[in-house]
């Protein structure tokens, strides 16, 4: 009953600080400057080039298909779509089951240098992917994965690690080791207990290291720009970029191209934003 | 077998590290050969896009190279002393440092700020976070496309500023020389809010609600709990951004080099978009190297010292202890 009356005490405490409708207002203001410049484009897409022209922040009239419509027939675009999603996925698969290896031998074996080789890949986090491109595109061309889907898709893949073992290795390491013990009892070898129990259990960590790195890649602009010399390779950044600077004059159609490119990081976040921001979390908390 | 096994304690369950196991003689030589198998695909690929393209950009960095031939050109630290006394380098360092501490002067505050609010029971609290984190998943590509329309002269939002009576505020605000800057830390603010925004909350809910309210009881008005009780508690996550922040404005290219290619007039030039345009664009790879290696250096010096003196105090944190 006391608790009751704390909280009570609390809750008018932090009423006091600042006024509901000034609360609201902020949010309001929040909310504008994040959601309307999406959902403007979204909207001019809608529009003509014309139309835009004449009054920049009107309503679509009438609504326009076509710029969709176009652009979603264009080869061009799925040819990026596709680009992004073969090397997200080849960057995603390699940094998660490698990751998950040396996660495992990192949280559950004991021996020499341990710390030392964790400290290694951790230490790639102060070594992001854009201070390393140059570097790595000379180093692409001496062993010819030089505009080569690969020479993207493995850096980023390395790049990754860090922060997929980061999240992996104090999961793994709170799994029970009496769990561990009674599968060594039934006959169970540590490579086994590894793939049939522990990686199970720690289906949660890996979505997040998996989505982390999927986005990671999906959004990677400088990497591909240095290592892709055929515009067929450029993935959906790039592309959005070289369709602006090619359209630049046909407003509409730019707005309805980078509207399109947003849906598949915005639909992947949607779909595991929890697991998203709680692995964000967990990897802070370290 | 296991599988059946209801796993009594989940995983978030702190445990004192590993529990040796057990008869260690005659597994030994198995166990150094599971090592081997787990532990060398992992390191080669890590190693070999992560160490070996830095000591590829040493070694370059000594030569004078435009890409073609073989590296013949020796010329020492020459392209060292190049970025070095460079002025365009120094004022895209500047540029950097800049957008660093409006980062921390103005992002941070309004962070906080943000956060605590977000904080709050109310209705529609998870939306609003969404929101908020939206942009975030947003490729800077197509963030940066995105506000290059809409501050266009004569764009949406010069538009939308004259409708509000507002006509005296529009400028020019990616073709002038003094404004640039601040209209790119804008769009970087934009983006990159809701990260921190996500990352405070996480560290408020680590704070016992009892400890707000024992303040309270003592007489603590709303402000002076938060001054004196929230925000010392949330020092570990605030210099956790900080170090972020400040990292990732070192490395900032894709928004600057798609809105403004660092111009007009270098005024927006970064140390990456430098080195993309002298490195890549103009083919002087030793060149380009060089300022990789630097902007390495610099990143990493400032690892080193903001470890020691900002978060040598925090608890763990894998950061922190990566450069201990």
């Amino acid at each position: 009953m006391s608790e009751l009356a704390l909280r009570r005490t609390a809750v008018r405490v932090r009423r006091t600080w600042l006024t509901r409708p000034a609360i609201y207002l902020v949010i309001l203001i929040v909310l504008a400057i994040t959601l309307v410049p999406m959902l403007y484009l979204i909207l001019s897409g809608f529009r003509t080039t014309g139309q835009l022209g004449t009054n920049p922040n009107g309503l679509p009239h009438p609504w326009v298909w076509s710029n969709y419509a176009s652009i979603l027939r264009s080869a061009v675009f799925w040819q990026a779509v596709e680009n992004s999603a073969i090397i997200a996925v080849v960057a995603t698969g390699l940094a998660v089951v490698l990751g998950s290896m040396a996660a495992f031998a990192l949280s559950r074996y004991d021996f020499r240098g341990r710390e030392g080789l964790y400290l290694l890949f951790v230490a790639g986090l102060l070594f992001p992917l854009n201070t390393a491109a140059l570097p790595l595109f000379l180093m692409l061309q001496k062993i010819g994965l030089n505009d080569n889907v690969f020479g993207v898709a493995l850096p980023e893949a390395a790049f990754s690690l860090p922060v997929t073992i980061i999240i992996l290795r104090p999961f793994m390491r709170a799994i029970p080791g009496e769990l561990q013990d009674a599968a060594t009892v039934d006959g169970a070898t540590r490579i086994r207990f590894f793939v049939r129990i522990l990686l199970p259990l720690s289906q949660p960590a890996l979505v997040t290291v998996g989505i982390l790195a999927f986005v990671t890649s999906w959004n990677t602009y400088l990497l591909p720009l240095i290592v892709f010399s055929t515009p067929s390779h450029y993935t959906l950044p790039l592309a959005v970029a070289m369709f602006q600077s090619q359209y630049s004059t046909d407003t509409a159609k730019v707005f309805a191209y980078t509207a399109l490119s947003m849906i598949p990081a915005l639909a992947i976040f949607t779909f595991a934003q929890r697991q998203l921001v709680g692995g964000l979390v967990g990897a802070i908390r370290g | 077998m296991a599988r059946g096994i209801e796993v009594a304690a989940p995983p978030e369950i702190a445990s004192g590290g590993v529990p040796p196991r057990k008869p260690r003689q005659r597994s030994s030589r198995r166990k150094r050969i599971e090592l081997t198998v787990l532990l060398v695909p992992p390191l080669a690929l890590f190693i070999g896009f992560v160490i070996v393209p830095m000591v590829f950009a040493v070694w370059y960095s000594l030569y004078n190279w435009n890409g073609y031939g073989p590296l013949t050109d020796f010329i020492g630290l020459q392209n060292y002393r190049g970025v070095l006394t460079g002025q365009v380098f120094h004022q895209a360092l500047v540029h950097n440092v800049i957008i660093a501490v409006l980062s921390v002067v103005i992002q941070l505050p309004i962070s906080i700020g943000l956060a605590l609010l977000l904080n709050r029971r109310m209705r529609g609290r998870g939306a609003l976070r969404l929101a908020v984190f939206t942009p975030y998943v947003l490729s800077q590509a197509t963030s940066a496309v995105m506000w290059l329309m809409l501050l266009s002269h004569g764009g949406p939002v010069d538009a939308l500023l004259k409708s509000a009576g507002l006509g005296a505020l529009v400028h020019f605000w990616l073709a002038s020389t003094s404004l640039v800057l601040y209209s790119l830390f804008f769009v970087v603010s934009w983006q990159f809010i809701g990260f921190g925004i996500v990352l405070l909350l996480a560290g408020l809910q680590g704070i016992p609600p009892e400890l707000r309210e024992a303040a309270a009881i003592d007489g603590a008005t709303a402000w002076q709990a938060t001054r004196r009780v929230v925000l010392p508690l949330l020092g570990p996550t605030i210099r956790i951004w900080i170090f972020l922040a400040v990292i990732g404005s070192l490395q900032l290219f894709d928004i600057v080099w798609i809105m403004t290619l660092g111009g007009p007039a270098d005024s927006s030039q970064t140390m990456l978009t430098y080195l993309y345009f002298n490195g890549v664009e103009r083919t002087q790879f030793g060149y380009g190297a060089t300022i990789s290696v630097v902007l390495f250096v610099i990143s990493f010096v400032f690892a080193l010292v903001y470890q020691r003196y900002a978060l040598r105090r925090d608890t763990a944190g894998a950061l922190t202890r990566a450069v201990q």
